[in-house]
């Protein structure tokens, strides 16, 4: 009987390639949904506390993104949009991805445990769990839901943010976790409207795939309509001020009206490709715009307690 | 005798193993400081949270 043994070739990956497997775009959403959390959190936390529970919050993100990399390295390999990645590149090798992403995924967890509190570490721990197990390797594959549900992993910064200054959970984060999961579906489904053939010929069941365009197209509608109002909610709810309530009004309406369009489109894929680009705006003006309420705030408390004194 | 000094004619030993190639050389000392200024930079931040929760008590120690 004989042996044969595969030989491992010395690796060639760059820094570059382990950065790329971070997934750096999705990390710096994350930060700032968590840096949104944190500072409208109620209580006080001395500034390095705050940047280390960013660091840890980032590096898990960069973690789960890893994994998902190492897990999705098949069906990476098949998409145009992915195919590029470091894996099926051949730059790193799975085995490499994986360690990678759990050494990333420990420290980090750890690290926010020990120097911050362990309720936010648990949640980080959970994030990272659930988009590695129940959205990589189960959800993604099997359902047209995969997006839906899946989207709770990136919806949670917000809540870890919140937990790493209180060390608890409120409603208020509850809220900012709704919108960015009612706001997933719609961002991905209208990409992948105009990206159909890419998710079918690496067999992920997306919506389109599965249902249909028409039904995107509705669906891509329903939950705009869920989101928009909950996009005011903040605002309506006390915890953020007009200007808020002003920007959050206004970007709904428009994320709507794009959403109609989306649904009366019958050729081409410009009002979806319109929408993705949109959502993403949308996303970030209100998160920056409740940053940027908290922060008038307190220059305003500041400025009134000075005169006052 | 006679081996020792066979031995001794034939030289240094022809290199066995893997030989790296001019690119994964530099590959790798490149992730090597990565590797290090990670490192670093994680023992800076144990060393500033420490200081931050703990204050001026760090010197204080139960005697």
């Amino acid at each position: 009987m004989s042996v044969t043994l595969a030989r491992i070739e010395p690796s060639i990956a760059s820094v570059g390639d382990y950065v790329a497997l971070l997934k750096p775009r999705v990390m710096s959403l994350v930060v700032f949904t968590a840096l949104v959390g944190l500072l409208i959190a109620p209580g006080h936390v001395h500034p390095v506390i705050a940047l280390t529970a960013l660091l840890c919050i980032a590096v898990g993100a960069g973690a789960a993104g890893a994994l998902n990399m190492w897990y999705d390295a098949d069906i990476d390999a098949r998409m145009t949009r992915t195919a590029g990645r470091p894996i099926p590149q051949g730059r790193v090798t799975p085995g490499e991805a994986a360690g990678f992403g759990l050494t990333l995924a420990v420290f980090a967890v750890g690290t926010l445990g020990l120097l911050v509190n362990w309720v936010a570490a648990s949640l980080l721990a959970f994030t990272i769990l659930f988009y590695v197990v129940i959205y990589t390797m189960w959800l993604k594959r099997s359902t047209s839901l995969n997006i839906v549900i899946g989207g709770a992993a990136g919806a949670l910064p917000p809540i870890i943010g919140w937990a790493a200054v209180t060390g608890g959970v409120a409603v208020e984060p509850i809220v900012l976790f709704l919108i960015i999961f009612f706001w997933t579906p719609p961002h991905f489904w209208a990409l992948s409207l105009y990206r159909t053939e890419d998710y079918a010929r690496a067999g992920i069941p997306m919506l389109p795939v599965v249902a249909g365009d028409q039904e995107t197209r509705r669906q891509i509608l329903i939950y705009t309509l869920i989101l928009a109002p909950l996009g005011v909610a903040p605002w309506l709810m006390g915890y953020a001020g007009p200007l808020y309530g002003i920007a959050a009004v206004a970007t709904g309406a428009a994320m709507i009206a794009l959403a109609l369009r989306v649904r009366s489109e019958r050729q081409g894929h410009a009002a979806s490709k319109q929408m993705f680009g949109f959502s993403i705006l949308y996303l970030f003006l209100l998160f920056a715009m409740l940053l940027a309420d908290r922060l008038w705030g307190e220059l305003a408390a500041q400025a009134v307690s000075h005169f006052a004194a | 005798m006679t081996i020792v000094s066979d031995a001794m004619d034939d030289g240094p030993p022809p290199e066995t193993g893997i030989r790296l190639t001019e690119q994964q050389l530099r590959a790798r000392r490149s992730r090597s400081i990565a590797i290090a200024l990670a490192l670093g930079a994680f023992v800076v931040v144990i060393f500033v949270v420490t200081l931050v929760k703990l204050g001026a008590n760090v010197l204080t120690r139960p005697m």
